[in-house]
């Protein structure tokens, strides 16, 4: 029997207005979405997974949604974000008989063993209690016949995405053995407009794109998000009056605040990985150095003081260092620092410039842009600076992310010239599976968040 | 304004040694507008002194402008003619307050963009407030990539786009 797992969601989206600006009129939205492209390798030996559409006990309509129907859809998403990894090799949920719902914990092992599948993913999706949703995931080995996880939720039907990914993260970690990251969302600036007068707007969407929703109505510049570690704000630069000014914007109410009250220019914000604390880099008479303040607001800790550029940081997810950029040294390189800015120490050596860098959640590597030749790479390196790899090769690949589990990461990347165009990007840490993520416009800036509770 | 420090200055020679980078874009500027060449405020054109229009009337074309090399700040002999036409204009509009807005061209990262931004645009304001200019009459912003002159991805736009601009605010 499945216990099924109720976990609770705080709507993170479809609720709050756009939020209010300067002026009325917002841009014309582009419905056309980009496909997902893939572009350099995949991983070998791709693992076969049997994929048909959920089974339902019985057809019913829950909140104007089918049951039978969800299915389908649910299987599709659970495909995409397994096929997505690089690791698997997903058939159906098209193209495949569908099972019955006596079959989710009976599956014909033959039958998909016949079809090269080495597991198989079953599941159902019924009416719950009270217009809520039980959706349960099934993942099979099909050469033993045996069960390897499986996962049960209550859901309000709107968050039946949501129970997709889920049943996508346990099944990628039963089977990778790595920490899940499917069910996590990213925030981004969402582009639109000519070149010299680029629309940018803040926008959120779930990892693999869906929910998208648009925040801000494009009237003020929106750069450099950060969503805060539980979902609730996002942190960012709007030229919001024509000043360069840190905000955190809640997303539930809305409404948003300075971070600080300065006449001076605040930008590139960052969260603490607990969300306590806000780093911001400010400039002074043309001097920018990184201060870190409350996110309650209070008295703000200068931890740069040297002349020059000081921006941007990331802390490591223990939160005891940070990780930030400087041209003291002349050009752009990064170095580590202690949370109260003692022991400045440059970490990055070699070729061109290094700028942009962000602490993996894992701990273990620091992601960054290097900049050479006229051209930005994404790359990676230790804590101390050592083992730098570079993951992409093209014109300009710019400011990574990591994902939740510290296997993929995510950029945008800008094509030269007068049409040039940002868009997002994700590769996996071994510098395959390059592939471009779907946006209604072009987009810029991606922050990826930890996985949801 | 100058370099802040020898690394940095030693930097700066050795990019103009390596040459490469083109220095300033004037070299290919349009033909100035008629009207160049007025130092006096506008009359009888319909010009309203201390405006925008009055403004580049007076400096001339790109007079609004000082461009940088890559990666600085510094003002050079060429900016301070420039900065040194619009302070002349600045003296006589003293009820005037100006932004001076600093852009950076697509070859560096967002963030450090805007800081570097703020260099110029401050490297600008110090020289205007060396020359007389009250300090809080101006107003500065980074751009950073944000906002580039030139779309091309070129040499010749890039210097186009690493600028300090001075505009009007309108009272």
């Amino acid at each position: 029997m499945l216990r099924p797992i109720t976990f609770s969601l705080a709507l993170l989206l479809t609720t709050a207005p756009v939020l209010a600006q300067t002026a009325p009129t917002p841009p014309v939205v582009t419905t056309t979405e980009p496909r997902e492209t893939i572009e350099g390798t995949l991983s070998q030996d791709r693992t076969v997974i049997g994929i048909p559409p959920l089974a339902t006990a019985s057809v019913q309509t829950v909140a104007g949604l089918r049951t039978d129907s969800l299915g389908r859809q649910i299987a599709e998403v659970i495909a995409a974000d397994l096929e997505r990894s690089g690791l698997y090799e997903p058939i159906g949920p098209n193209g495949v008989p569908a099972i019955t719902r006596a079959e989710v914990q009976a599956p014909r092992f033959a039958e998909w063993q016949a079809r090269n599948a080495e597991n198989v993913v079953h599941g159902f999706v019924d009416a719950g209690s009270n217009g809520s949703l039980v959706v349960g995931c099934y993942l099979y080995d099909t050469a033993l016949g045996s069960e390897l996880v499986r996962k049960g939720f209550e859901i309000q039907p709107g968050d039946w995405r949501r129970a997709a990914h889920k049943c996508a993260d346990a099944i990628y970690s039963r089977l990778s053995g790595e920490s899940p990251f499917f069910d996590s969302r990213v925030a981004y600036i969402a582009e639109s407009g000519p070149k010299g007068n680029r629309i940018k707007r803040l926008a959120i969407m779930d990892s693999d794109g869906g929910n998208h929703r648009f925040i801000t109505n494009g009237q003020a510049l929106a750069i450099s998000p950060r969503f805060s570690p539980d979902y609730k704000k996002i942190v960012y630069v709007s030229y919001l009056n024509n000043r360069v000014r840190v905000f955190i914007y809640d997303v539930a109410s809305g409404s948003q605040k300075l971070v600080t009250e300065s006449a001076n220019a605040t930008f590139a914000p960052r969260w603490s990985p607990d969300g306590t604390q806000i780093l911001y880099s400010m400039a002074v008479n043309g001097n920018t150095d990184i201060y870190r303040i409350s996110a309650n607001g209070g008295t703000p800790v200068r931890l740069t003081n040297t002349p020059g550029i000081d921006v941007g940081g990331s802390f490591s997810p223990d939160g005891k260092k940070i990780v930030f950029e400087s041209d003291r040294s002349g050009g752009q390189q990064i170095y580590t620092m202690n949370i109260d800015g003692s022991n400045q120490q440059r970490i990055s050596f070699g070729g061109g410039r290094a700028a942009t860098p962000e602490w993996s959640p894992r701990g273990d590597l620091i992601a960054f842009t290097r900049m050479g030749g006229g051209e930005f790479r994404v790359g990676v390196m230790t804590p101390s600076g050592g083992g730098v790899r570079m993951l992409t090769n093209s014109w300009q690949d710019e400011a990574p992310t990591w994902s939740p589990n510290g296997r993929v990461i995510q950029f945008f990347r800008t094509t030269r010239g007068r049409d040039g165009k940002s868009s997002l990007w994700q590769v996996d840490l071994t510098g395959v599976n390059l592939r471009r993520l779907p946006t209604p416009q072009d987009g810029s800036d991606p922050s990826w968040g930890p996985v949801l509770p | 304004m100058t370099i802040r420090k020898s690394t940095a200055m030693i930097a700066a020679i050795t990019m103009l040694a390596v040459g490469a980078c083109a220095k300033k874009a004037p070299d290919t500027l349009p033909p100035a507008p008629e009207g160049t060449g007025d130092t006096g405020n506008n009359t009888g054109t319909g010009v309203v002194p201390g405006s925008q229009e009055d403004f580049l009337a007076s400096v001339g074309a790109m007079g609004d402008r000082i461009f940088f090399d890559y990666d600085q700040y510094n003002v050079d002999a060429q900016d301070q003619a420039t900065l040194q036409t619009q302070s002349q204009w600045l003296q006589r509009n003293p009820a005037v307050r100006v932004t001076l807005e600093g852009h950076a061209d697509e070859r560096g990262t967002r963030d450090y963009n805007i800081a570097l931004g703020e260099r110029r645009a401050n490297a600008a304001k110090n020289y205007l407030a060396s020359l007389g200019i009250d300090p809080s009459r101006i107003n500065v912003i980074s751009y950073g990539k944000e906002r580039p002159a030139e779309l091309g991805s070129t040499e010749e736009a890039y210097a186009r786009n690493r600028r300090a601009v001075t505009v009007v605010i309108v009272q």
